[in-house]
């Protein structure tokens, strides 16, 4: 079947198949990634570190270099790599755990200083790896672990708008989106204009990714779907929410 | 050979008991002498009264703050309180003779208590401005760490671009450093 | 741009922190990554003024954690990456110290202890000692430099970029608030031009070639599936660690072997130690001294051997008894009695030492 050939060039096929469970988003977002980076040609230069979570089982995922960082660090350690080498695109890659909670003041620190990195951030609504606890994002009423009788926005506060907020703290020269594991290309584009974005050295570039966790959710196929189109988008808003003004060149 | 000669000053914060330290102390280390500054630093520092430590010798110094001085310089009643703890049977105490209401508390046991008028010839005599020089000729004529010509080439090394636009501000400081060598001169 | 910073030899007097910046300059450090912290400011004080006008760089970071975590990227992208800190945030950096551990990056940590626990004084202590030397949750494989003067915060940071880029395992250079705010002389030198060869550094990602095609992709984890392969990971690290102690470890000591008294201090303590020792050995007195320059690894054999020829060994310094614990860990069976002299957070003069010596001797 010629669509298994599919697997984008940079991934490591040793690697495969991934340590993913069924049916998790992560494979999805990580292969948009994979295509965004073929079609740009930076394989070479790319480095690509990943968060404590889930995100932790991609750190042999691609054919480029890798970190696996602390909870939460992932952003200070591309941070610190880019500062220290710019012609290096620096990624970093997280769950809604270590991107709005444990590693939230980096986010926002990172994005203040429009950093020259992509975050991309996957959001599935719970602490996956921990067994399904509550994460910033987790939808009101959802339950997980630690709110087993559905998330009570009055006790817990809402779920975290993460590319709104990182949108609010960054300036011109940001790029930031929200895509969805349900619109690979759409997702694609974002991630691939989130490293253009980097290549030119605008500014900080932000991906967060709406996707699935149906071993915590606890859900068959077409239920994870509908979370994740129906009820996820209700507060997450799929689309681009910051893009760069074009670059005036000089006598044009 | 002779332990490191042991100084406080001490005063309110802009009194500039740090800068007297540490050109004393350059100086000392211009001399080829061994020298160690410190001040005190952080939150007390804000708002309280600013202590500085000097050790000046012939080796290498050891601990960097100690227990009991060989003179200590106080320039405002509250830095009369926080420096008796640095008094010994050794001690030259000097203090301010401006300063009021602290002659009970005035360390008894010290080895000799001098009250000069620093303030006084600075106001009537020279400037405000150069007290704190004035200050630092006292402490060099009575401890002899650095020898006065020396201390005025730390001057003039520290304020010398100041100098080159108005010469009559290094007679002043050098005046200063004299009327300060001359309030404790013989008395120590 | 000038290309050294330091030519020949030179006598200088200045605060400790500005001694950290020039040497860690003269050292070849690339980058600085810093949070603000009393009594460390100044070296980023001075690193920001000096770095630009030699090339180098520097990062504020929102944190420590983050200012750890930015060093050690720095180091993968192969430049010698530094960071200096205190008390609670020498707290936050060993989480990102623990990284460095696991992974083997040669990050440099230069730390100005302040009092403790908590925020305690912005001044001065000896009391981030255990924490540097076996803090994180991890097994103490760091090299930690415990300095005295400035003209050994010249040598020591010099030293400490050398050693992490050579063993691969993060370094300290321990200092104190003391150490940090005096003024005292040393001379500086270009370590090229005293024939202290400068460690090259090289980047563990980025390297030239497409990963995958031209070279394996350089991937680096710190999480472990199973019990044994860590295990395997951690005795290798211990294997590693205990095989260069030897090299590494560093200590001063005087008359150590043929007294009965031994005092054990380090760091700027070991000033007055051995200022007591010396004053009292003229007067007759059978006392020596021991300081550990390098309290991770340190040197046992022959802290063992003094332990074994002394009758006591006395155990000066400002904290409860922080190196203590790795000195009786060291000694452990060893004949010598341990005898405290701890003032936490404090500052202990020559006097002090002399009058403790005095009364044990009798």
């Amino acid at each position: 079947m010629s669509l298994q050939l599919a697997m984008p060039k940079s991934w490591r096929v040793d690697t495969k198949p991934h340590k993913f469970c069924p049916g998790c988003g992560h494979g999805l977002v990580l292969k948009a990634l994979g295509q965004a980076i073929d079609e740009l040609g930076i394989q070479d230069r790319t480095v690509y570190g990943c968060d404590i979570g889930c995100s932790l089982l991609s750190w042999d995922f691609f054919n480029f270099d890798s970190i696996q960082t602390h909870h939460g660090r992932t952003t200070p350690v591309i941070t610190g790599l880019k500062r220290a080498n710019p012609n290096l695109i620096g990624i970093a890659y997280m769950g809604d755990g270590g991107g709005y909670a444990i590693g939230s003041q980096h986010l926002v620190n990172a994005a203040s200083r429009n950093e020259k990195i992509t975050v991309i951030l996957v959001n599935n609504t719970q602490y996956g790896m921990t067994g399904g606890q509550m994460a910033p994002t987790t939808m009101p009423g959802q339950k997980t672990e630690t709110s087993p009788y559905g998330r009570d926005p009055e006790k817990t506060g809402y779920p975290t708008q993460g590319p709104e907020m990182v949108a609010a703290v960054t300036r011109e020269g940001a790029y930031v989106a929200r895509g969805t594991v349900s619109n690979p290309r759409q997702l694609r584009g974002f991630i691939k204009k989130a490293l253009e974005n980097q290549i030119q050295g605008r500014g900080f570039s932000f991906v967060e990714v709406l996707s699935t966790c149906p071993t915590n959710w606890r859900t068959n196929a077409e239920e994870t779907w509908k979370f994740v189109e129906k009820e996820m988008t209700r507060y997450f808003k799929v689309g681009e929410i910051k893009v760069p003004e074009p670059r005036h060149e000089e006598g044009k | 050979m002779a332990k490191a000669v042991k100084i406080i000053l001490a005063g309110e914060g802009g009194q500039g008991v740090q800068s007297v330290a540490e050109i004393i102390a350059e100086a000392a280390n211009e001399e080829g002498r061994e020298a160690l500054y410190i001040p005190n630093f952080g939150v007390e520092q804000r708002g309280g009264v600013s202590v500085a430590y000097l050790q000046i010798g012939d080796r290498p110094i050891g601990s960097p703050k100690f227990l009991k001085a060989d003179i200590v310089i106080a320039l405002s009643d509250r830095a009369v309180y926080r420096t008796l703890k640095y008094v010994g049977p050794e001690t030259v105490f000097v203090y301010d003779a401006g300063i009021k209401g602290v002659e009970d508390v005035i360390p008894k046991s010290a080895r000799k208590v001098l009250a000069i008028p620093a303030l006084q010839v600075a106001n009537e005599e020279l400037n405000p401005r150069v007290f704190n020089v004035i200050i630092m000729g006292a402490v060099v004529r009575a401890t002899e760490v650095v020898s006065q010509d020396r201390a005025k080439d730390a001057i003039e090394k520290k304020l010398g671009y100041k100098f080159e636009k108005n010469p009559e501000l290094r007679d002043l400081n050098f005046k200063a450093i004299d009327r300060g060598a001359e309030l404790v001169t013989g008395l120590v | 741009m000038p290309e050294k910073p330091i030519k020949g030899e030179k006598r200088y007097f200045m605060t400790g922190n500005e001694v950290v910046a020039y040497a860690a300059l003269a050292a070849g450090a690339d980058i600085m990554y810093g949070y603000p912290i009393t009594p460390q400011n100044e070296i980023m004080h001075y690193w920001t003024r000096l770095a630009p006008r030699y090339g180098k760089d520097f990062l504020q970071t929102e944190d420590e954690l983050s200012a750890g975590f930015t060093t050690v990227g720095g180091v993968l992208a192969g430049k010698k990456s530094f960071t200096a800190t205190a008390g609670p945030g020498n707290t936050l950096m060993q989480e990102p110290v623990s990284m460095a551990e696991a992974m083997r990056l040669p990050i440099v940590v230069v730390i100005q202890q302040r009092g403790g626990p908590s925020t305690a004084t912005v001044i001065y202590s000896q009391q981030e000692v255990t924490m540097t030397t076996i803090g994180g949750n991890g097994e103490g494989f760091r090299i930690v430099y415990s300095t005295a003067t400035h003209q050994e915060l010249f040598d020591y940071t010099i030293k400490a970029f050398n050693a992490a880029w050579k063993y691969r395992f993060p370094t300290f250079v321990l200092g104190d608030g003391y150490q940090a705010k005096m003024r005292e002389s040393l001379t500086m030198y270009d370590p090229e031009e005293k024939g202290i060869p400068i460690v090259p550094s090289e980047p563990y990602v980025g390297k030239p070639g497409v990963p995958g095609v031209d070279r394996p992709p350089g991937q680096y984890r710190n999480t472990y599936n199973v019990e044994e392969e860590l295990y395997e990971v951690v005795e290798n690290l211990a294997r590693d660690f205990n095989a260069i102690a030897p090299e590494v470890a560093e200590y001063e000591s005087l008359e150590a072997g043929r007294s009965d008294l031994v005092v054990v201090s380090h760091g700027v303590i070991s000033r007055a130690v051995k200022e007591a020792v010396s004053e009292l050995r003229e007067a007759g007195a059978s006392v020596g001294y021991f300081r550990p320059v390098t309290l991770r690894p340190l040197a046992e054999k022959e802290l063992r051997d003094a332990a074994n020829k002394a009758k006591a060994m006395l155990l000066v310094e400002s904290a409860n008894g922080q190196m203590a614990r790795l000195i009786k860990d060291a000694a452990y069976g060893c004949k010598a009695e341990m005898i405290p002299l701890y003032k936490p957070g404090m500052g202990i003069t020559a006097e002090e030492v002399a009058a403790k010596i005095r009364s044990i001797l009798g």
